[in-house]
């Protein structure tokens, strides 16, 4: 368990840095760098030639997955996956099931523009909305694990709207 | 509670009286108020008094583990001002810029000088070094118009623990002159902050209630938050990621160690003490769903679940006598505060201004209960208990999370500046005045004022 941990916070670095803090449901209306994001950790090629890519890692997932198809969005303080967010879920089960042998951890996070109890809470009730739409298309649920970080890692920098948008989201990450 | 029950519980601290006069158990000189009525001091914090606190007289000045008692002298008065300036209801003057006075003058004031400086209340006193290396601080204070001694205390402390002999002087001035508790003798937890925004490290830290004795507990490699000190000091009740999901520990600060409050695998957060310790109130999510719980402090008891709503119900605070919990739920569709007694039952909701409201912490005097309202801003405030007299205390862009003062008449809280993320910690007092930040050494946020130390 402690190994696992360990493993899952190393992969979880890399997922945070290799990925945008943007998000489809806002993405229309987005600026393409937003001052105080992280964007500028945003790669804007492929991490690593596709040769190297190992079948049934996070890298693997992230880019059969494709641009921000690890996470879906919310609302504030709603926790309802949409039928976008479906499709989006569709294809991580997809993958899953293509690698029986990996794990995933669904972090749920909130914005800043709530108390720090109920971010966590709101949280835990994002990452479990998603763990059930996942284990509703045939996801082993044993396979999921859930964890709420509240308010504490935002992805997106600013205090603004579109930042918060980003920030109220379930983050996939895959476990080997 | 009188003066006079106020100031025998002041003397468990103190080991001897001062002087010929037993001043604890007299009855002051100055009208004392009727026991158990009303108190007959105001607490106007519109009407500052102007204190004198000239530095103490060391004697025979002597060494000590914490320096020469001369020093001693001086910076025991300095604490003493500045304590009393910081409650805001005093202008305080010296020890800097005042003469030095004598060890008769203790006992015997030149009020004719005091008087023509002008200042209306007057704070002496001397250090002395025991035989057994311990300090011997006697504290008076003189009423400079009607030329008398309205209190005099005496503390026998540890040379390390110098501060808190200035801390119970300055609280028994505090008490004699305002008709409130005391409550500068007192700790506070809280965590200290630092790094960029998405990678913040978060500490668990403690200090005294003037920032000063500061200690890290935690060294940073993993999340802490929300914690709070036990009733007695010993403990520390908080958050920590150290094994990767959200859950609650009980911190044993003497032995260095913790351990879970509750074996569940399921992520536990918002921990409270009820008022005696013997129980913590928590919340935990269960398939997503999260609840208010009790469990015995003693960790051998079996949790209690207090509530069912389908929404988030969250945190919690008993009140003073343990018998409700007031706790905050989006029940409604947004959260809300509500009052349910300690076994769950007479849930009822309390809030019904315009937002959202959160983060309810009952008084330790139980007359009111602080909040976190959200409406658009977050702003600190008050209502009775039973919902009425509503009343914000603070106007910034993200202030979260009371606690109150062990008097109820401050309260603290912490401060979010927009974009940067920075955290402060701030106090201010109950009419919304006195507003100002705790000096941290870092960043600081989720502030929990613990009890005045016997």
């Amino acid at each position: 368990m402690k190994t696992n941990t360990i493993k899952m916070a190393a992969i979880l670095l890399v997922s945070t840095a290799l990925v945008a803090g943007c998000g489809k449901k806002t993405v229309e209306v987005l600026p393409p760098a937003a001052e105080g994001t992280d964007y500028g950790q945003t790669p804007t090629a492929p991490i690593a030639p596709t040769s190297q890519i190992v079948p049934g890692s996070q890298e693997d997932f992230l880019q059969q997955v494709g641009q921000f198809g690890d996470r879906i969005l919310f609302e504030t303080d709603r926790f309802n996956v949409d039928a976008e967010d479906q499709a989006v879920l569709q294809r991580q089960a997809q993958w899953l099931a293509q690698y029986p042998g990996t794990r995933a951890i669904v972090e749920g996070h909130a914005d800043e523009r709530g108390t720090r109890d109920y971010n966590l809470a709101l949280g835990e009730r994002r990452a479990n909305s998603a763990k059930n739409y996942l284990t509703s298309i045939g996801v082993d649920a044993s396979r999921i694990q859930t964890v709420s970080y509240g308010k504490e890692r935002p992805s997106a920098l600013g205090s603004d709207e579109q930042s918060w948008a980003q920030n109220r989201r379930a983050v996939t990450v895959t476990v080997r | 509670m009188s003066l006079f029950a106020r100031n025998r519980k002041l003397a468990s601290f103190v080991l001897f009286i001062l002087g010929t006069q037993a001043a604890i158990a007299q009855t002051p000189p100055a009208a004392a108020p009727a026991l158990d009525e009303p108190e007959l001091v105001e607490f106007d914090t519109s009407k500052t008094r102007s204190i004198a606190v000239p530095a103490l007289v060391a004697p025979a000045p002597t060494d000590t583990a914490a320096g020469n008692s001369l020093a001693l002298g001086r910076q025991i008065a300095e604490v003493i001002s500045s304590d009393l300036r910081a409650s805001g209801v005093f202008e305080t003057q010296g020890p800097n810029g005042l003469r030095a006075i004598t060890l008769p003058e203790v006992a015997t004031p030149q009020f004719d000088y005091w008087k023509s400086r002008p200042v209306e209340q007057l704070v002496q006193g001397f250090v002395r070094v025991g035989g057994d290396g311990n300090l011997t601080v006697g504290c008076y204070l003189y009423d400079v118009g009607f030329g008398n001694e309205t209190t005099r205390l005496g503390f026998n402390v540890p040379p390390r623990e110098w501060r808190r002999a200035a801390h119970k002087c300055a609280d028994a001035i505090y008490s004699r002159l305002t008709g409130e508790l005391p409550f500068f003798d007192s700790r506070i937890a809280y965590i200290a902050e630092s790094g960029p925004k998405n990678k913040r490290i978060k500490r668990l830290a403690i200090m005294d209630s003037d920032g000063a004795n500061h200690r890290f507990i935690t060294n940073g490699q993993s999340t802490a938050l929300t914690p709070r000190f036990s009733p007695n000091y010993k403990s520390i009740l908080y958050l920590s990621y150290v094994d990767g999901s959200p859950r609650i520990y009980v911190y044993d600060i003497d032995a260095g160690r913790q351990r879970l409050i509750t074996q569940s695998t399921s992520p536990t957060f918002a921990p409270r003490w009820s008022p005696d310790g013997q129980t913590i109130l928590y919340s935990m999510a269960v398939s997503g769903n999260t609840d208010v719980y009790k469990i015995a402090a003693s960790g051998n008891g079996t949790p209690v679940k207090l509530t069912s709503s389908p929404g988030i119900d969250v945190g919690g605070s008993f009140s003073p006598d343990g018998r409700q919990i007031v706790f905050e739920s989006d029940r409604s569709g947004s959260q809300q505060v509500y009052v349910m007694n300690a076994d769950g039952s007479n849930q009822r909701r309390i809030s019904f201004g315009s937002g959202r409201y959160a983060t309810p912490e009952w008084s330790p005097r139980a007359d009111l209960i602080a909040f976190t309202r959200i409406a658009g801003d977050f702003r600190v405030g008050t209502m009775r208990p039973d919902g009425s007299g509503e009343r914000l205390l603070t106007d910034s862009w993200q202030d979260e999370a009371p606690t109150w003062a062990p008097n109820g008449r401050v309260i603290q809280f912490f401060r979010t500046a927009k974009g940067s993320g920075k955290t402060s910690i701030w106090q201010v007092d109950l009419t919304g005045s006195n507003e100002r930040q705790l000096p941290t050494p870092i960043d600081g946020s989720d502030p929990a004022w613990g009890p005045v130390l016997p």
